[in-house]
């Protein structure tokens, strides 16, 4: 698998030594970075069993859980930051699995594909279920359950009371946007965020 | 002589002397303490490619390859032997029986030499700690400083965990599987049946039978027939045997009639051979009692020394179901441990294990591959 763009923009956020976990980490591609690049303590959560291989085999270490049900496993404040990466939309209670976040770890990154970006909406204009980079999937068989927008996220967010530390558009090919930020629910694929709980200290 | 493939060693080893005795946990000591182990492989010349193999209850040091005149191969023949995901190719394969066993390693139906009888239940009270000391002076009569890995399934899987626990500076890594780091209350009333029924047998001679001459045959094969349905689940048993008959037709009566009856006392027959009553009493006395994580400071060793676990449960298994393997997964991930855990939804109950289920046998050699190229690094 080639390295995500988006890995090194989130590996950039990530302080050197924070203990990180993934949840959907896929093949542990980000965490490997992150365990190489900034000598972080990693840990990934994977449901897909192929991807799981893959991650074993890469060296990170790896829980298979449902997310939706079991992130009771991990304990308040255990890690520096939890990682979100284009796994939310996969989830049943995304709400539910972002307060998780949030109570694991101070600093959250989250990324979600933007089912508002323009290409979707032609698809949608001409009667058809998107398919893209992002959304690479035909409607039956998709392992996403939810098709938000990046200002749909962006609500949720407001309505969990979280704050939006960082948030930076991602063209369809997962670069940085060149785009006017004020465009980014329509010209974005997806958008990054680190997002924490309002009225922490810090 | 046939070439053997697995360059398989069988010794015996006297690890424990009156002038430097075994110091049992829960008291008492042994002045003679004589381990049976095998060795598959070849221990490279940085000796960094030895794994340790732990079995479970009535398992034995011959874990794999096929011994002259015997039916079977070795008990874990699925994962141990050339190409296979314990690899003897590359791999340095150490499995002794275990203490209080009865194939080759002291136990209590051994000789006492003070006494020249047997030690019945004078033997001291076992724990999962006083297999760890044994294992652990194995590995260095082998002239080994450290394991590329632990491994167990089942009771060997608690074994490595009690030796991670413990002991994590001896080992590059531990692999658990299908185990679990305390019994259920059910797990226990399963035990209990077990023993009662040795001990009720009246062959049993108040734990003397060797020197009595009589054996608690009824008493052990009730508890290994009662034990083996809890090694299976309900659907690997009606998929072997649904409801059907042991010959032609169902001869209502009291007699073995079912298919599952003759299986169960073919299992109770062949257990007679090779299993010493006393053994399993002690040996399953040992599971009651583990509860690793309710120490204090359990966690302190490990935390400090955070190796690599993999951790491996069968969906399928009720006697160690998966909520019992993803205790031991959050609780050493809470200390910083490197923790890999999978759920496999194949398989036939607890014994699944020791079957060739390929994603299982997948990731077991995908971790240890990992750990020893890591290593060689």
């Amino acid at each position: 698998m080639t390295i995500r763009v988006d890995f090194s923009l989130i590996s950039s956020w990530i302080a050197p030594k924070s203990r990180v976990l993934d949840l959907g980490c896929g093949q542990g591609t980000l965490l490997t970075r992150l365990e190489s690049k900034k000598s972080c303590r990693i840990q990934g959560v994977e449901m897909d069993t192929a991807y799981l291989l893959d991650a074993v085999k890469a060296g990170v270490p790896v829980i298979h859980m449902n997310i939706d049900k079991e992130l009771d496993l991990f304990e308040d404040s255990s890690y520096d930051v939890v990682i979100l990466s284009r796994t939310l939309q996969a989830v049943h209670h995304p709400a539910t699995v972002l307060r998780h976040m949030l109570r694991i770890a101070p600093i959250g990154v989250v990324s979600m594909p933007n089912f508002a970006y323009w290409r979707n909406r032609v698809r949608l204009a001409w009667g058809r279920a998107p398919v893209s980079k992002d959304l690479p999937y035909a409607w039956h068989d998709s392992p996403n359950v939810h098709f938000g927008s990046t200002l749909d996220l962006e609500d949720l967010f407001a309505e969990m009371d979280l704050s939006i530390d960082k948030c930076v558009p991602l063209s369809a090919s997962g670069r940085v946007s060149k785009m006017p930020f004020a465009t980014r629910n329509w010209s974005s694929g997806a958008v990054l965020y680190q997002v924490s709980n309002h009225n922490q200290d810090s | 002589m046939v070439s053997d493939p697995l360059n398989t060693v069988s010794e015996d080893a006297v690890l424990f002397t009156a002038q430097d005795p075994l110091v049992f946990t829960r008291g008492g000591q042994l002045d003679h303490v004589e381990v049976r182990y095998e060795t598959y492989g070849h221990l490279n010349e940085s000796k960094t490619n030895a794994i340790f193999i732990c079995h479970a209850l009535t398992g034995d040091a011959h874990a794999a390859g096929h011994r002259q005149g015997d039916r079977k191969p070795g008990w874990w023949d699925e994962m141990i032997g050339p190409g296979k995901p314990i690899d003897t190719d590359k791999f340095y394969v150490i499995c002794p029986n275990l203490l209080g066993g009865c194939q080759g390693t002291t136990g209590p139906a051994s000789i006492n030499p003070t006494t020249g009888q047997s030690y019945g239940l004078d033997f001291p009270i076992l724990d999962m700690r006083d297999f760890v000391t044994v294992h652990r002076r194995l590995v260095a009569h082998l002239g080994i400083t450290k394991l590329l890995a632990v491994v167990g399934g089942s009771l060997g899987g608690m074994q490595a965990l009690q030796w991670a626990l413990t002991s994590p500076s001896d080992m590059g890594s531990t692999v658990i599987i299908a185990a679990s780091s305390r019994l259920t209350a059910q797990n226990i009333a399963f035990s209990a049946v077990g023993r009662e029924a040795i001990m009720r047998d009246s062959g049993f001679s108040g734990g003397h039978y060797v020197e009595e001459g009589t054996s608690p045959d009824t008493g052990l094969s009730l508890a290994r027939m009662m034990a083996h349905i809890t090694y299976t689940s309900e659907g690997a048993l009606w998929k072997k045997f649904g409801r059907d008959p042991q010959n032609t037709d169902l001869a209502p009566g009291f007699g073995v009639d079912f298919a599952i009856e003759s299986y169960l006392q073919h299992q109770a027959e062949t257990f007679l051979d090779r299993f010493d009553a006393l053994s399993y009493l002690y040996l399953s006395r040992v599971l009651d009692y583990f509860d690793p994580f309710a120490e204090a400071g359990a966690c302190n060793l490990i935390a400090d020394h955070p190796i690599p676990a993999l951790v491996c449960s069968f969906t399928t298994d009720w006697r160690f179901s998966p909520r019992q393997s993803k205790r031991v997964v959050s609780r050493l991930e809470r200390v910083g441990v490197p923790v890999t855990y999978r759920e496999i939804e194949e398989g036939v109950g607890h014994d699944s294990f020791l079957l060739p289920i390929s994603e299982y046998l997948d990731l077991v050699a995908a971790f240890l591959n990992q750990r020893f190229e890591e290593d060689a690094r």
